[in-house]
């Protein structure tokens, strides 16, 4: 296995990878960005869990827990160390930290590795590079002012002398640690590696098929399994016959294991064990199973919607209310009313889940593509009746995370069928399994009303919302403020009005819901920019125009979800990239059959434009998009987007996170929706839930902004604009709305 | 049921269920994991592998298919990673997760063999059967391009 050091955290703090003495600095990362800070404090008793490792080599190693996912965070995070350090950036590899039970922190998600990591990093940097200038001047028994670093070394001025890292270990290794909060950080005039592209550390690893991930794990003795499941979600076995199944060549086994409710939500299921994973798919096939499909069978897409829609007839609960919105809805000279929808969407990753697990009496070895390896680590250690700290779990590569590998139901399934075979097993979902046994981003109907007044001011803003909310299932007790996170941005709008409520009411549902690249900031961006744009329409104003002149003077809007984060929605950042990605696109531009007079200087035949700005994970993103219409088919021809992420650490990291989201949502607008009929998901493979592909690409532009603000997320903000800038181009091309997601050609015709 | 067929240059043999999909045969019995499994369907080209210099995918390709013919995966396609197309998508930064990459080179190369010199339209004709769910698709293009200008682009296929 590449994919993770097998190291005990002792050894690896005395001594280097090569044996000999090391200098480390131990520091800590915030992990999850789903914990409270105060749960995180309490479960956290070491609060070191990143570690800086400097040996005679003269390597630099950072080790830490974050999860590769191909959000390029496992380049980035070393960037910013070795810019503080002063490193040759050949120098510098990471490596993944053993999941530690006593750190409960270690996870990846929220857009915050980048955003988090920024100050320790550059301080844990500092702290070791001043221990090495006082070690080089001791060792020439200079004055400390006239050695600087430079290139991994010290450089002596006058006497032109030069000491490595490496050749300084044994000494500065000695020295005590500077205190990480003052130690001095480099000025950020000065950067040389922040700022500027670095290639991803292991792109060539995967453009040779070397690199690693979790489905390719192998162990001596490995027993390949796949579950049958139960389609219906709360179904489970009633009585199977494995006959079949076993005479299938290679079918070694059949058991069954049990669902688990709280800490993993798994399905439970038959289990084939076979010699290759092919056998065990066929096996599978054989099986003879009598489902007892549970209280969800009535569920569907169109009961949902019924429910929704009954909903929305009464008031909800109220969210957030200043002013008198309904009063200024009553007397408003123009009203807009208008309900989106938005249906469950899968995360798809292209590796489907799996897990690999060998549990002896002793002890337990576990191969996971995680994103929450501590959870990994509790969901085995509790199936196999050992302590945590007897439970290796060895993150490896994800072919995508998304939010998907954020849960441990792979992990609990893997689990239970090592503990009860005792051989090393990998439990492989198949796409269908992948497809139709996910945890959906939730499906919501949104009721906006909103008024403009004579002066084109917002006189009024009401958003009614249903959805099957996250909270319901992950956050019962409500202690995060559940209503208030499923509206995120909306709100908080950055459009100034007087009359402002939010009301929301539950949707139940028997589908499993939890995070999806950008969460509640997939629906809030659509619904807020689609609804702002029909104002603009109502009220006879350029959408940009209308935007800029709403959200008014610059002011920091606190974020209503999470007030205690002092973290401000900044309007004139938003301004700025509303502006630059109308500027780059050109925003204006007469269409084709437009004013001769500026001929040479106008939007292809056909193409039209539309608009969106958005906050979301602390920064800032617009998107023009350029569609045309033909026979209700749509096509996306270009998305230009301006982002301030605050600094960008490396920005073709950060444009390609930025591409990458364009296409994650386009797949959510222009593709498929996930739907449910007799209480199961109706699609289960790429023909009926498909993906974009080459040829349905835009040309996808990101502008930067060269920002010196602290970064901030970049994973998941350049999702939620793509769906109104689509739906707002086609309205400007056709007239006709797109008010629910995908697009449907009949929305059109 | 012993099949016999070249892999990357060298002859191997395996005692398998004749419909057993050649993927399964690789990445199983062979342990060779640069091919990847997305869907089981052709339907997302993660699983492309050259089949007497063919694209093809091994998902749907049963092994007695392939009895006496030449068989190359990304592991095989150099000795060490400097494959023009290979190189193309190092200098573009292509991958992000990667998963689905070893499968787009295959499909790039065989495309280049067919076409030293494709235009987007054939890349988008050649390239439509292989998904990138992180959506690389715009530094494919790139990349496939810089490969194509590139003298051995042309000449290196598999």
């Amino acid at each position: 296995m590449t994919t993770a050091p097998v190291l005990n955290r002792r050894e690896f703090l005395k001594t280097g990878a090569a044996g000999g003495a090391a200098l480390v600095v131990a520091f800590h990362l915030p992990g999850s960005a789903f914990a409270a800070a105060e749960d995180q404090e309490k479960k956290t008793p070491n609060p070191l869990n990143a570690w800086v490792r400097i040996t005679p080599d003269n390597r630099v190693t950072l080790i830490l827990g974050k999860s590769e996912m191909g959000q390029g965070a496992m380049t980035a995070l070393p960037m910013i160390l070795a810019e503080e350090l002063y490193l040759d950036w050949k120098q510098v590899s990471v490596e993944q930290a053993p999941t530690d039970p006593k750190i409960y922190d270690h996870g990846t998600g929220g857009s915050g590795s980048v955003a988090g990591s920024w100050l320790p990093l550059r301080r844990a940097g500092a702290a070791a590079r001043e221990m090495f200038v006082t070690a080089a001047a001791q060792h020439w028994n200079v004055s400390r002012d006239t050695c600087k670093a430079q290139n991994g070394g010290v450089l002596h001025g006058a006497r032109k002398q030069f000491l490595t890292y490496g050749e300084l270990v044994e000494d500065a290794a000695k020295l005590p640690v500077p205190d990480l909060n003052t130690v001095p950080l480099k000025n950020s005039d000065d950067f040389t590696i922040v700022g500027h592209d670095r290639k991803r550390f292991e792109a060539a690893a995967k453009s040779t098929g070397a690199a690693k991930f979790g489905i390719d794990s192998r162990m001596p003795g490995m027993e390949y399994a796949v579950i049958a499941r139960c389609p219906v979600f709360g179904g489970k076995v009633a009585k199977f016959d494995a006959t079949k199944a076993k005479a299938v060549p290679g079918v070694r086994d059949v058991i069954s294991i049990d669902a688990v409710g709280e800490g993993a939500f798994t399905s439970g299921g038959v289990v084939v064990l076979a010699d290759n994973s092919w056998a065990a798919i066929q096996g599978r096939k054989a099986l003879d199973i009598t489902w007892d499909e549970g209280p969800n069978t009535g569920e569907s897409s169109e009961s949902l919607r019924k429910h929704f829609i009954e909903n929305a007839a009464k008031p909800g609960k109220v969210v957030r209310s200043d002013g008198d919105a309904d009063a200024a809805l009553g007397s408003a000279a123009k009203k807009v009313e208008a309900v989106y929808e938005l249906p469950f969407a899968p995360h798809a990753c292209m590796e489907p889940m799996n897990c690999t697990v060998h549990i002896r009496p002793e002890g337990a070895e576990a191969w996971v593509p995680t994103q929450a390896p501590q959870w990994a680590q509790a969901v085995i250690a509790g199936v196999a009746k050992l302590p945590p700290e007897k439970v290796n779990v060895h993150t490896t590569l994800m072919g995508g995370g998304f939010g998907r590998r954020y849960q441990a139901d792979f992990v609990m399934e893997a689990a239970q069928v090592a503990k009860v075979t005792g051989k090393p097993v990998q439990v492989l979902w198949t796409r269908e399994d992948d497809m139709q046994h996910d945890f959906y981003r939730p499906a919501s109907y949104h009721r906006m009303q909103g008024a403009v007044d004579a002066q084109g001011k917002l006189a009024a803003w009401k958003h009614f919302q249903s959805s099957t909310s996250i909270a319901a299932v992950w956050d019962k007790n409500g202690k995060e403020k559940p209503e208030a996170s499923e509206f995120a941005t909306a709100a908080f709008i950055p459009y100034e009005t007087p009359n402002f409520r939010v009301e929301y009411a539950l949707a139940h549902s028997g589908v499993p819901r939890a995070w999806w690249r950008s969460v509640e900031h997939s629906s809030s961006g659509f619904v807020v920019e689609t609804f702002v744009d029909e104002l603009a329409a109502a009220a006879g104003v350029d959408p940009l125009k209308f935007r800029l002149e709403l959200i008014g003077d610059a002011r920091k809007i606190p974020d209503f979800t999470n007030p205690k984060q002092n973290k401000p929605l900044d309007t004139a950042r938003l301004k700025a990239v509303l502006q630059l990605a109308a500027e780059k696109a050109e925003w204006g531009l007469p269409a084709a059959a437009g004013s001769p007079a500026v001929a040479g200087k106008q939007l292809p035949k056909g193409v039209a434009r539309g608009i969106a700005g958005y906050y979301s994970f602390e920064s800032y993103t617009a998107a023009v998009a350029e569609v045309s219409v033909d026979k209700g088919k749509v096509r996306v021809h270009r998305i230009v987007y301006a982002v301030d992420c605050g600094r960008p650490v490396n920005p073709s990291g950060v444009v390609a996170q930025v591409e990458s989201a364009a296409v994650y949502a386009l797949s959510a607008v222009m593709k498929d929706a996930i739907t449910i009929d007799r209480g199961r998901v109706q699609q289960a493979n790429f023909n009926d839930y498909d993906m974009p592909r080459m040829s349905e690409m835009p040309k996808i532009e990101v502008h930067l902004v060269m920002s010196k603000e602290d970064p901030t997320g970049i994973g998941e903000p350049g999702l939620p604009v793509v769906a109104p800038a689509v739906g707002n181009a086609i309205f400007a091309a056709t007239g006709k709305r797109l008010r629910r997601l995908p697009i449907r050609n009949e929305d059109l015709a | 049921m012993a099949t016999t067929f070249t892999l990357n240059g060298k002859s191997r043999t395996v005692d398998v269920s004749p419909d057993m999909p050649l993927l399964w045969v690789l990445r199983d019995t062979l342990n060779m994991t640069g091919t990847k499994f997305g869907c089981g369907m052709a339907l997302c080209g993660a699983c492309t592998v050259h089949i007497n210099g063919e694209a093809a995918r091994s998902c749907i390709t049963p092994v007695s298919s392939v009895a006496g013919k030449k068989i190359t995966t990304i592991e095989g396609l150099s000795a060490d990673g400097n494959h023009p197309v290979q190189q193309a998508w190092i200098a573009e930064d292509v991958p992000q997760c990667g998963y689905c990459q070893s499968g787009q080179i295959m499909s790039a190369v065989a495309l280049l063999a067919k076409k030293p010199n494709p235009t987007d339209a054939d890349i988008d004709d050649f390239m439509s059967g292989n998904i990138c769910r992180c959506g690389t698709y715009q530094r494919i293009r790139k990349a496939i391009h810089r490969a194509a200008a590139t003298p051995a682009g042309k000449a290196k296929s598999a």
